[in-house]
């Protein structure tokens, strides 16, 4: 098609093409291109928060369903979620003084006795991409880290990753430690890893077990989204 | 040709590799969270057990127990220094073991991912993914590894990064990958774009092939995928005992020793010429697949189907090949200067 040849000026696209242009874009992982129509919407007037969650996290969710339905694999993933980092740059620190609400903060480790970290890397980098504020304990945690950072960082949400099946176990040590604290309702807990699956993650009293990065990512939201209803409510 | 892998291939139409070494060694006693490669030096004996094991179930080739023997992995144990000492020991070890043998059994020195994502994706350039390979790769080497063995990667640019590094060892080499996502590796990649990435290497291995994933059926695919595009070169099947499973409080592998006979014979008809199994194979398993590929005739090419109806089903509809892929990405609704 001829019109695919055409060069496209981002700041004469009205607010709705832009946005979803902005969406192909993040699909396409381009970095500079998502910078560029951030700050166009700014100088527009759209509030930061609105930039976050009408183009970046629109389009996020996007790249999230393709990757969930085996279309997008992990090195487009992460292309898009650099790019969606380079709009988060430019829109963190005005969302610090609007006193706007990031969309939510993580602690994610792997558990004590296990060293693998990739999967749980993914996570981070998607949660990131997807406007999340991450912070990543690394491998090999104890129930107190967990603890300590969770209360620390005021964290909605506390991500464990095991890849092993002799250390998933210790989630529920960690979770058992929450219970018998008085703080296990105070966050949402997630687990993920090769050998879990949803019927551990149950018997162990976590909150969801996640599939894959695309799916911590929808679950995360999910909570969330309950969480502010019920402050509201 | 001289190495030992080659002159075995060179003898034999089948060779039967070993089978998990994580496995077994949580069976003697290694801690979660430790490195196994310590063991190499902390517990000699143990490793040698180890060795002797897959030895003694038929093995022809054995893997050495340094896996995660790069400095990006040591590091996670503040083992960085010890690259060269851990992976010289653990092949020495290995050549003790397969001098005594008997007959001529091949030290394959194992060579782990890095665990890290490759630029630009993530922070690990070729630059040090080749640095910290050779590094590993020289230490195997003084040991007295036959070959180099690497496994379980998942991004063609490791694998790349890690024949560059093989070449500048100056060492014969095998390398797998592990497609555990929906037929293909983690990033993306499917059997065909494997075959393609080994086939243009300046160095390219002996064999090539899959190691662990999600069973062995979908082992078994990844096989069929293989060996439709009538390569030459040697193929390599090394598939888990089955499927973790979570009983009781404890986990094991759903695999048993008659299932992963049955396998091992399957992996030659759909093509593989070196088999063996990864985690949650036990010598019990070695044993077994060793007497069905002695003692039973080659078949014909199996369907997937017949793949299914012995082993049990695939994970997922499609493995990204032939004429049923995957889905296209979505069109870009417009194009951009």
């Amino acid at each position: 098609m001829s019109d695919e040849e055409e060069e496209i000026i981002l700041s004469e696209l009205d607010d709705d093409e832009l946005v979803q242009q902005m969406m192909d874009d993040l699909y396409d992982g381009l970095k500079e291109e998502i910078e560029e129509g951030v700050n166009i919407l700014l100088e527009r007037g759209w509030t930061p928060y609105r930039v976050l969650t009408e183009a970046l996290v629109g389009g996020m969710t996007i790249v999230g369903a393709d990757f969930r339905d085996g279309i997008l694999f992990v090195p487009e993933v992460l292309l898009a979620a650099n790019a969606m980092k380079g709009g988060m740059a430019i829109l963190k620190p005005l969302l610090a003084e609007t006193g706007a609400r990031t969309i939510g903060k993580m602690v994610i480790g792997t558990v004590k006795g296990d060293i693998h970290d990739i999967g749980k890397n993914l996570v981070s980098m998607m949660m990131e991409g997807a406007g999340f504020e991450i912070v990543d304990l690394g491998i090999n945690n104890p129930v107190e880290e967990y603890i300590e950072a969770i209360k620390r960082e005021e964290a909605d949400i506390l991500g464990m990753s095991a890849l092993l099946t002799t250390t998933m176990p210790y989630m529920k040590v960690v979770i058992d430690t929450m219970k018998e604290q008085g703080i296990r309702d105070d966050y949402i807990i997630l687990v993920g890893g090769a050998p879990l699956n949803e019927e551990f993650g149950r018997a162990i009293g976590a909150d969801a077990y996640c599939r894959d990065a695309a799916v911590a990512v929808e679950t995360a939201k999910t909570f969330i989204a309950r969480k502010h209803n019920q402050a509201t409510a | 040709m001289t190495d030992a892998l080659s002159r075995l291939l060179q003898s034999r139409d089948w060779l039967m590799a070993d089978g998990a070494t994580g496995t077994n060694l949580f069976n003697m006693g290694l801690t979660a969270g430790d490195a196994p490669e310590i063991w190499n030096v902390e517990h000699p004996d143990r490793i040698r057990t180890l060795y002797r094991s897959a030895v003694e179930a038929g093995s022809d080739i054995f893997l050495t127990n340094t896996f995660g023997g790069n400095a990006s992995r040591l590091k996670l144990h503040g083992a960085q220094s010890r690259v060269s000492e851990l992976n010289r020991i653990g092949a020495e070890l290995g050549r003790e073991v397969a001098d005594a043998a008997g007959r001529p059994v091949v030290v394959a020195g194992s060579v782990g991912p890095t665990g890290d994502i490759m630029a630009p994706m993530g922070p690990l350039t070729h630059e040090t993914a080749v640095e910290m390979f050779h590094e590993q790769a020289e230490g195997l080497k003084a040991g007295g590894a036959d070959v180099l063995w690497l496994e379980t990667i998942s991004a063609p640019e490791e694998y790349r990064a890690a024949a560059e590094a093989f070449k500048l060892a100056d060492m014969p080499w095998c390398g797998t990958m592990s497609f555990d996502t929906a037929g293909r590796t983690m990033m993306g990649l499917t059997s065909e774009g494997m075959a393609r990435t080994v086939e243009k290497l300046d160095n390219p291995p002996i064999a090539f092939g899959a190691n662990c994933g999600v069973g062995a059926s979908d082992l078994l695919r990844t096989v069929l995928g293989f060996s439709a595009l009538g390569i030459e070169r040697p193929i390599i099947a090394k598939g888990n005992a089955g499927i973790p499973k979570y009983e009781d409080g404890h986990i094991h592998y759903d695999g048993t020793p008659e299932l992963m006979a049955e396998y091992a014979v399957l992996a030659r008809d759909c093509g593989a010429t070196i088999i063996g199994g990864c985690c949650g194979t036990m010598p019990e398993h070695l044993e077994k697949m060793r007497e069905a590929l002695s003692t039973r005739p080659r078949g014909p090419r199996p369907t997937l189907d017949q793949i299914t109806e012995k082993l049990g089903g695939f994970s997922s509809a499609s493995d990204g090949t032939g004429d049923d892929a995957t889905p296209a990405r979505r069109p870009r609704r417009r194009s951009r200067g």
